[in-house]
């Protein structure tokens, strides 16, 4: 340790560099610093023929910084600079009150609560099925290509139909988003759950059989408990694949609130800015809600007394 | 299980079936009695219950490489409180009998009595306790939880579970530990605590597979001791598969010889060190000529495949 911190450059303080804080989130500011220039430079790149074309038209004389300066403040850029995007993404979060059809917040709830339902329905759906199929053999077999099936379908596809249907029969709003997500995100819980209830050691199991336990006293006291992480693993892809199909089932509907109505407002009239500020909204949700299951995760961990 | 044969008990000298043959094994010798003194005088063994019966039992399944007989006609009665070890090479059906006994496998033919009833019967009744190879303790549970399980499983009251669990984990010396979680503990610790398992809802039979195999010699020597003690203070029958000469001489009242292709008993040693024996008996000569008999034993059964 000593022989590495007298190696360090003499502009760094050793003591700087053990910072715990300073260990743990230096990489991840190193790269999220280059990202940005990368962004910059890529702002500047894509949006200089535009700026170029507009001054021209213009008939302005104009010199290399104003080019370059107009790249960053242009007001439909091809991809606009990370400065004029955080600006917009605030402004539209914090501007308006969270019930004004300009907020992003408004946007996110809309959004947000269709997802949640959605994974409430999908993660039931899901654990559902792989009961099912744990413990009937004639079901794996007859479910699991249907299952798979339903995943090879695209849902851009799927989804405008799932809305005429939902809607012919009187189902708006909340509820046909919410079983696009259910549709989407049941997959990996299944999946993942079948995994899970068939993890117990063949001992375990066979224990549970010399005690000559119900089939009722396997699940609860065996399988389920073993299939908890498992549980976990999969929640976290269902969570992040049900806001996306939040979001596609927002699409076809032309909806009027909601993160995909924004996306599609905003391609309809080539805000970009809205867009970005959209997707950075959804980006923002969604790591929000892998570190609410992440949260969960670890509680229940401690619950059981696993190995740290 | 009416229409069973009468018991046939064929007397055959040890020397006899430990002959190395090089042809087949005459059939009739896969059936031996339990000993001698037992042919001979049939109306004192069936004075002491028997807790295992088996006539005849055979087991084979298909594999890619052909039928494997992983028992050929065992015949086997074990007595209530007997200390029965069951030793051979890799392959001998020692532990393919003792799941068999335990209901975890189903024999291709003959019969089989665990208490007086078929062994689908003694599961569901609940007579023996398992012991695997490995502890399996269900890694969620801490250790008191573990040792509730089958209590909670067989519908205990909560008092009786705490009882059992408070008693249990003091019989193998693991009071202090009921809060820790299975990785807590070493090997030998978790070993403990499966035996206590085992014993927690009070089975008559206990079936231990191998349970210190995994274990280094020390703490299997004070395992094996533990288990002796516990053996004479609650009177339980205990089947136990080893491969291990020494252990199996030092702990059982019987010794049940196994040898493979096809898994068959070649022979059933008495052993009869009083119940409080101590390690030190391992230095005497009576113990060193069972040992010898048990190894000449083995020997005959590998002498087959040369």
């Amino acid at each position: 340790m000593t022989n590495s911190a007298a190696a360090l450059p003499s502009w760094q303080p050793a003591a700087l560099r053990r910072h715990p804080l300073v260990e743990r989130y230096l990489p991840v500011a190193v790269i999220v610093a280059g990202l940005i220039v990368v962004w910059y430079v890529a702002a500047i790149l894509m949006n200089l023929s535009l700026v170029r074309g507009a001054f021209e038209r213009e008939e302005t004389a104009y010199t290399i910084g104003d080019l370059i300066s107009g790249t960053m403040s242009a007001e439909r850029p091809l991809l606009p600079a990370p400065h004029q995007l955080l600006a917009a993404f605030l402004d539209s979060v914090f501007g308006y009150p969270p019930t004004a059809p300009r907020s992003l917040v408004f946007h996110s709830m809309v959004t947000l609560s269709a997802t949640l339902f959605g994974f409430v329905l999908g993660a039931l759906l899901g654990v559902g099925l792989a009961l099912l199929i744990v413990h009937s053999r004639v079901l794996e077999k007859s479910l699991l290509p249907w299952i798979i099936c339903s995943q090879m379908v695209p849902i851009l596809a799927l989804a405008p139909i799932f809305i005429v249907v939902l809607g012919a029969i009187g189902l708006q709003g909340l509820l046909p988003k919410s079983i696009i997500s259910a549709y989407l995100c049941f997959f990996p819980i299944t999946i993942g759950m079948v995994k899970g209830f068939t993890s117990p050691d063949p001992m375990q199991l066979e224990l549970m059989r010399t005690w000559s336990a119900t089939p009722r006293q396997v699940l609860w006291k065996l399988r389920w408990p073993a299939a908890v992480p498992y549980l976990f693993a999969s929640l976290k892809v269902a969570i992040t694949i049900s806001l996306i199909g939040a979001i596609v089932a927002e699409l076809p509907t032309g909806a009027e609130a909601g993160i995909g109505a924004r996306l599609l407002a905003g391609s309809y009239y080539g805000q970009t800015v809205q867009i970005w500020s959209a997707l950075l909204a959804s980006a923002v949700m969604a790591s929000g809600l892998i570190g609410l299951v992440g949260l969960a995760e670890r509680g229940v961990a401690t619950q059981m007394g696993t190995r740290p | 299980m009416a229409s069973r044969e009468p018991k046939r008990y064929i007397v055959s000298e040890p020397s006899a079936s430990l002959r190395p043959e090089s042809g087949d094994y005459p059939s009739t010798a896969n059936v031996i009695s339990m000993s001698n003194k037992d042919a001979a005088a049939p109306p004192e063994s069936s004075a002491k219950r028997l807790v295992v019966d088996a006539s005849n039992i055979s087991l084979s399944f298909e594999t890619a490489d052909g039928k494997v007989d992983a028992l050929s006609n065992v015949s086997l009665e074990i007595a209530d409180g007997e200390f029965v070890s069951f030793i051979g090479p890799s392959g001998c059906g020692k532990t393919t009998m003792l799941r068999v006994i335990a209901d975890l496998q189903q024999p291709t033919s003959g019969s089989l009595l665990v208490n007086g009833m078929t062994a689908e019967q003694a599961r569901l009744a609940r007579s023996y306790g398992y012991v695997f190879q490995a502890p399996a303790l269900f890694p969620w549970r801490t250790i008191e939880k573990n040792l509730k399980l089958p209590l909670e499983i067989m519908g205990f009251s909560e008092t009786e579970q705490q009882q059992r669990a408070e008693k249990y984990l003091a019989l193998v010396n693991l009071t202090g530990f009921e809060r820790k979680y299975p990785w807590q503990l070493s090997g030998g610790m978790q070993q403990r605590v499966s035996i206590a398992r085992a014993l927690s809802f009070d089975p008559d039979l206990l079936l231990m597979d191998e349970p210190f195999g995994a274990l280094d010699e020390i703490v299997r020597d004070h395992l094996n001791q533990q288990l002796l003690h516990l053996w004479g203070t609650t009177k339980k029958t205990v089947l136990f598969v080893t491969h291990s000469i020494p252990e199996a001489v030092f702990l059982s009242s019987k010794i049940v010889v196994m040898s493979p292709r096809p898994g068959r008993i070649i022979d059933i040693i008495e052993c009869n060190f009083p119940r409080d024996r101590t390690l030190e008996i391992r230095e005497t000569p009576e113990f060193l000529k069972i040992a010898h008999r048990v190894r000449e034993g083995l020997r005959a059964g590998h002498a087959y495949d040369e």
